[in-house]
């Protein structure tokens, strides 16, 4: 047997695999996409626009979907930074490892399990009670936007501590000293030196983010209990309810693409800006 | 900075904290504390469902996870020595794999297996002898185990490839060079060089299906696996058994996780 026959033979199940499991179902999607909905719900073949000129009609679950998911990014970004910064340029060699699996640990524990603790906490008996018995009444936080918020930014800050780390962590700390040591104030330090040299983490983080939080439907369900509802959790309603597989392929078809093109203009920007980086001289 | 750091922790495990310290109330309350008790864990141990639904899950999470560190780690190795559009193509699969969110994933399986179940079943009875009964293909743990291996055999042909970048092909070179054939190399060669990442990434593949909801959810029909389960007991109302549940789901995620890393690290070691 020549080696690219062995090559194909040890490719072609993990292909086929997926040939069978992600290709043919997302084409499904695509093509009822194009359909009607039967009479009894599921599908009849047909080939019109209807579906997608109804998207409209979806509009608040796609609002809510580009509100929530850039700004739970922009959220997790803004809280990561400082704590992998911390991690990787100011923690002994010892500590390091530990305090950074300590961060990833909760990511690999059921976001199940993790979220129905947000309920406990933002529920009647958790900070409202709390804030009740200091005078402040009346405060809602559960099945509320900012419920969903925090819901999001917790589930998913490991993924953004992670690529940041890694990224400073691999930064040359004889920079940082050299900087200083030129009369440059620790924050020039931080806006020209450290910060340019982590944007391929930062970039990394937010991309991973972002793009699970697209497909969000657990958190909403939980902690937003059906008042914030994301594209995901129109999905769930559109294909298990109200068994409407043609008009619930044409909202999956429009979150795919939405997604593509986002990340798509992301990844652009993010290759312009470190090219602007390389042209600019050292200081 | 090191209170800020400190707060982040605990903003972190805070939540895991309530869980865990609830699980050990002896009230009905999953919101007020009432003395200590171990009640609810022996509850959700004698709880049929609950057990049932832990078999499957493990049931499920063991053979996709074998089934995909098998195919992945043949699938990452072949691809080392292939070039051209078939790697290009392979590539693409594994970007969308990853890329797709889980619930567009789940929701397609199931709209796609329906429907050829939907032709299949008509033929197979047509097809089937006179006599006995055709089988009926319907969702359930096939389709799960179906689903489950596709997404983490993507993740298993990613973790082994970076290992196989890290390798130089010099030792499979010398290897032929000294005579060994093909397999031979790649049984005394290779595997060894690659096992941790194909150990590490059973283990994720593992923890990934055995914590899976959203997937499951559409795609597993009428059988329960403990986060359906766990997800409906928190509709019904919550109970400290629900925190029993997942505080032991979440010990045992955390002991994968480490032997996992624990393997991960002694690999690079080498």
């Amino acid at each position: 047997m020549t080696q690219r026959a062995r090559n194909w033979l040890m490719v072609a199940p993990a292909g086929a695999w997926l040939i069978v499991m992600l290709v043919l179902p997302l084409s499904v999607v695509f093509i009822f996409s194009f359909g009607e909905r039967a009479p009894s719900g599921g599908y009849v073949p047909a080939f019109t626009f209807e579906q997608y000129a109804n998207l409209p009609a979806r509009f608040t679950a796609f609002k809510n979907t580009l509100v929530l998911a850039p700004l739970g990014t922009l959220t997790a970004l803004v809280i990561a930074y400082p704590l992998a910064y911390q991690l990787a340029v100011r923690t002994s060699d010892k500590w390091k490892t530990l305090l950074l699996i300590l961060v990833i640990v909760p990511f690999w524990t059921s976001i199940l399990i993790r979220s129905y603790a947000w309920i406990f906490i933002l529920g009647g008996r958790g900070i409202p009670s709390l804030l009740d018995s200091i005078g402040i009444e009346d405060v809602r936080l559960i099945n509320t936007q900012f419920a969903v918020l925090v819901g999001i930014v917790y589930g998913y800050l490991p993924l953004m501590v992670f690529p940041i780390y890694v990224s400073l962590d691999r930064l040359d700390k004889r920079l940082l000293e050299a900087s200083a040591d030129l009369g440059a104030h620790p924050i020039t330090t931080f806006l020209t030196v450290t910060l340019p040299m982590s944007i391929s983490g930062i970039a990394t983080g937010c991309m991973l983010v972002f793009i699970l939080l697209m497909g969000e439907f657990l958190i909403p369900a939980m902690l937003g209990g059906g008042k914030v509802f994301f594209v995901g959790n129109a999905l769930v309603d559109l294909f298990l309810q109200s068994r409407n597989w043609a008009y619930g392929s044409a909202v999956a078809v429009m979150l795919i693409v939405i997604m593509l093109v986002t990340v798509t203009l992301y990844m652009r920007l993010i290759s312009r800006l470190s090219v602007q980086r390389d042209d600019t001289p050292l200081m | 900075m090191r209170i800020y750091t400190i707060f982040v922790y605990i903003f972190l495990y805070t939540p895991i904290a309530i869980i865990a310290l609830f699980s050990f109330s002896a009230g009905r309350s999953a919101s007020q504390f009432e003395g200590f008790s171990v009640k609810w864990y022996g509850r959700a141990l004698d709880n049929p469902f609950v057990m049932d639904a832990l078999g499957n899950s493990l049931f499920v999470a063991f053979v996709s996870a074998t089934l995909a560190s098998t195919l992945g780690t043949l699938a990452a190795v072949g691809l080392q020595g292939m070039r051209g559009p078939v790697r290009a193509f392979f590539d693409a699969l594994i970007y969308i794999a990853v890329m797709i969110p889980g619930i567009v994933i789940g929701i397609a399986t199931l709209i796609a297996l329906v429907t050829v179940f939907g032709v299949v079943n008509p033929w197979l009875s047509a097809i089937w002898p006179d006599g006995s009964t055709a089988p009926t293909l319907s969702m359930g743990m096939g389709s799960l185990i179906a689903a489950h291996t596709m997404f983490t055999l993507a993740l298993v042909v990613i973790i082994v490839r970076a290992r196989l970048a890290s390798l130089e092909g010099m030792l499979s070179e010398a290897s032929a060079d000294l005579y060994a054939t093909p397999f031979g190399t790649f049984r005394q060669i290779t595997l060894p060089l690659i096992a941790p990442a194909v150990l590490a990434g059973f283990l994720l593949s593992f923890t990934f299906s055995f914590d899976d909801f959203i997937i499951a959810f559409f795609v597993a029909g009428s059988e329960t696996t403990l986060p359906i389960y766990i997800f409906a007991s928190i509709r019904r109302g919550i109970t400290p058994e629900v925190n029993a549940i997942g505080t032991m789901v979440m010990g045992a995620s955390l002991i994968m996780l480490v032997i996992a890393q624990l393997i991960l690290r002694r690999g690079q070691k080498r």
